[in-house]
C-alpha cells in the first residue's frame, strides 16, 4: 500500500503527474458510459457544434477531477485520503494533455500527520484547468 | 442525486477506473474491499431512478443530442459544474451497498461579465449497510441568467 511518510515531506515540495496525452474523443465517451453523465456536451459533436455553439466536445469536469483524484491516490494511498475538492477553472478539450501538480501547502500533527495538498491541474499551455486540495494521512 | 441503492460492483469500478486511465488492478479485476477511486461516488448517477431523463434516451421521452437531426436545446438542462468536494470517512470499497441522501445546500449569485451568474449548492450523504457515513459531497452548479 502506498503512503507519504511524513518524515520524507517538506512544505512546498511538490510532485507533477502526466495525468491524460492527447486527450481522445473515446475516453470521454469511455468516462460518460462508467458515470452516466451521458450529457451530449461530452460526446455528440454535432449536436455540440451545431446546436450548443461549442468547438468541439469537452471533458466532463468529473474526468478532470477523476484523473486528477487517481494521481493523488496513486501518491498518497487510497486508504489515506481524507477529502479532496476542486474549482472548474477552464474546459478540456480533445486533444489535451493534462500535468498535476500537487504541491504539499501544510503538515499538521494533531491526530495523526496530515498533509494538504495543494493541487493545480494544467493543459500543454500551462493554463489551469482545475485547482484544489486534499488532504491525506501521512505514516510516520 | 438520490439513488436509493448504490451497490459497488467490481465490473463498475473497474470501468470506472479504466475511463480514468488507471491500470487494472493485480489479477486483472477489482477484488472485494479494494477502495474505488477517489470520485466513484458520482457514479451513483447509474441507480437513480430521477437522474434527469433527458440524460438517457429512451423511446417516448425527449432526447437532446443528435440523432437524424442535429438535435435541439432543452429547457433547464444547461448549467456547468463549478465545484466539487468530497470528504471521506473511509474510502468507498467494492461489495458495498450505500444510500444516497440530497439536500440543497446554499444558493448565491454574482455579477458575471454577460449577466448574472446563479450558484447551487448541493450535499449528497453517502450511508453504508450498517447506516454509518462513507463519504459527504458537496457540488455547485452555476448557470447563466440572462440579463
Amino acid at each position: 500500500m502506498s503512503s507519504l511518510r511524513a518524515g520524507d515531506l517538506t512544505v512546498g515540495q511538490s510532485f507533477e503527474t502526466v495525468i491524460v496525452e492527447d486527450l481522445k474523443r473515446t475516453q470521454l465517451v469511455q468516462y460518460a458510459g462508467a458515470s452516466g453523465d451521458y450529457n451530449p456536451l461530452h460526446t455528440d459533436e454535432v449536436y455540440t457544434t451545431k446546436v450548443a455553439g461549442y468547438p468541439s466536445v469537452f471533458a466532463h469536469g468529473m474526468l478532470t477531477m477523476g484523473m486528477t483524484g487517481q494521481a493523488v491516490a496513486d501518491l498518497a494511498g487510497p486508504e489515506n485520503l481524507l477529502s479532496f475538492g476542486v474549482r472548474f477553472t477552464a474546459q478540456v478539450w480533445p486533444g489535451d494533455t493534462l500535468t498535476v501538480r500537487s504541491t504539499v501547502a501544510t503538515i499538521t500533527d494533531d491526530d495523526g500527520a496530515v498533509a494538504e495538498l495543494s493541487l493545480s491541474t494544467v493543459n500543454a499551455d500551462g493554463k489551469e484547468v482545475m485547482s484544489g486540495y486534499a488532504n491525506v494521512r501521512l505514516s510516520g | 442525486m438520490a439513488a436509493e441503492r448504490f451497490p459497488v460492483e467490481a465490473g463498475h469500478v473497474l470501468m470506472f477506473s479504466r475511463a480514468l486511465g488507471a491500470a487494472d488492478p493485480p489479477g486483472g479485476r477489482p477484488q472485494a474491499g479494494d477502495a474505488a477511486p477517489p470520485t466513484f461516488a458520482i457514479a451513483a448517477a447509474q441507480f437513480d431512478s430521477d437522474y434527469s431523463p433527458h440524460l438517457r434516451p429512451r423511446p417516448g421521452s425527449q432526447w437532446h443530442g443528435s440523432g437524424g437531426e442535429a438535435g435541439l436545446v432543452i429547457e433547464g438542462a444547461g448549467g456547468l459544474h463549478a465545484e466539487q468536494h468530497f470528504t471521506y470517512h473511509r474510502p468507498i470499497r467494492v461489495g458495498d451497498v450505500l444510500t444516497c441522501t440530497t439536500e440543497p445546500g446554499q444558493e448565491w449569485e454574482k455579477e458575471g461579465r454577460s449577466g448574472k451568474l446563479k450558484f447551487r449548492e448541493q450535499i449528497t450523504e453517502y450511508r453504508d449497510q450498517a447506516g454509518q457515513r462513507v463519504v459527504t459531497a458537496r457540488s455547485v452548479n452555476v448557470r447563466r441568467e440572462a440579463s
